[in-house]
């Protein structure tokens, strides 16, 4: 039981897929100037990495080894355009604003690193929770970007104008528009892993 | 012609891949530590992107779009493929990449050595995947467009790598705070090569 959980909390802080694996960025960075689209592509990610991972850890014992990268590749795939399709009929606008993000799930590297690392050779139940545990990890990192984001480069949450309720524009706040342009999100991340290394002295790179 | 160089200067900077859309981040960090090996990777990225975009170009015009398949017969000019295009467009990257392996081996034995293990793991690469989607999104005219767009793109990618590489060479013999070593600094050192770009921004074509 507490190699389970273990499985699903280390992704968490230890063994964070963004700030200690350093995969999947390119999402991660692109979609969190606002916190809803940052929110949608996290529960796109988790969902199509807890499938993939449930999927691919059945099929292990068949894959040849020569052709898994395709194999994986495929069934990823199939996958995205569920999805795709799924966030086009129920929440288009978000879709619209996730542009090709969404499509990128395909190669986005904590698919496929999880698919590699953990699903080919572990039981299916222990790759459901590997894949949760990873796509959650990149969820808390993505939720994080997109309230900060959002709060400090539009002033609103979720759309709602948080600081023109509290009236700080009449006491002269200004947005910062640096905030929610492509540089600042990397600089953002930096930050979180400065903070998280001095914290965990283990993770610090020699 | 003057469309062709102002695609491909607008991919190079304004559009840039790394900086402004965070493509093929995973292997830009990963792999950015020489000079010499990033260059080969960028390479790589700008040669499979050189064949792959052409490639998906053709597929959508003439299989995935509303109404692409009316040349094979007028009662297919309803059909809408386009929900397909995700998965052929990576179909299609990991078959080309795959080809251009077995090939860059089998006549230029020098380069696949210089290239080693980075020319099967760029089908994974999301600045490729990525090109084919720009493209599919931006709905360029014709093919001569689609070339100066994965042209730029690529080499845009190749500028951004070793520039970060030639730095972080540099950065070995800085005192950078320890928390900060490796990754953390190679990532606010990319914001600071981003917003370096945005001033390319204002330029219009």
């Amino acid at each position: 039981m507490s190699k389970n959980s273990s499985l699903i909390t280390t992704p968490f802080s230890k063994n964070n897929p963004i700030t200690v694996q350093i995969l999947g960025i390119c999402s991660a960075l692109a979609v969190t100037a606002q916190l809803k689209p940052a929110v949608v592509m996290a529960i796109s990610v988790t969902v199509v990495v807890v499938l993939s991972n449930l999927i691919i850890s059945l099929l292990r014992n068949t894959i040849p080894p020569r052709i898994r990268i395709i194999v994986q590749l495929v069934v990823v795939s199939a996958l995205v355009v569920l999805v795709n399709q799924v966030l086009m009929a129920f929440v288009y606008d978000v879709s619209k604003q996730l542009s090709v993000y969404v499509g990128l799930i395909i190669t986005n590297c904590i698919v496929m690193g999880r698919l590699e690392a953990f699903a080919m050779t572990n039981k299916p139940w222990d790759s459901v929770l590997d894949g949760l545990g990873n796509g959650l990890g990149y969820a808390i990192i993505l939720v994080i970007l997109g309230f900060v984001r959002e709060l400090f480069g539009s002033g609103t949450l979720w759309g709602f104008p948080v600081f023109e309720k509290l009236g700080l524009y009449s006491i002269g706040y200004e947005n910062n528009g640096l905030v929610i342009l492509a540089p600042m999100a990397l600089i953002l991340v930096g930050i979180i892993i400065w903070i998280q290394r001095s914290a965990d002295k283990s993770l610090q790179e020699k | 012609m003057q469309e062709f160089f102002n695609i491909l200067v607008k991919s190079i900077f304004i559009d840039n891949m790394i900086f402004a859309f965070f493509l093929g981040m995973c292997s830009f960090l990963a792999v950015s530590k020489t000079v010499k090996t990033s260059a080969g990777l960028g390479i790589a990225v700008t040669f499979v992107l050189l064949i792959t975009c052409p490639v998906n170009y053709l597929l959508n015009k003439y299989v995935l779009q509303p109404g692409a398949l009316s040349w094979v017969s007028a009662s297919l000019a309803n059909v809408d493929l386009s929900f397909l295009s995700l998965i052929l467009f990576i179909a299609v990257i990991a078959a080309i990449v795959q080809i251009v392996e077995m090939v860059v081996e089998k006549f230029a034995p020098a380069l696949y050595n210089s290239l080693g293990i980075f020319l099967p793991l760029i089908a994974v690469n999301c600045a490729i995947m990525g090109g084919s989607l720009f493209m599919q999104q931006r709905d360029y005219s014709n093919i001569g467009d689609v070339f100066a767009f994965s042209l730029g793109s690529g080499i845009g990618w190749f500028l951004a790598i070793v520039g970060i590489a030639a730095i972080r060479e540099k950065l070995r013999y800085s005192h950078i705070p320890a928390p900060l070593k490796g990754v953390g600094i190679t990532f606010i050192i990319t914001g600071l090569m981003g917003i370096a770009f945005m001033s390319f921004m204002g330029i219009k074509l």
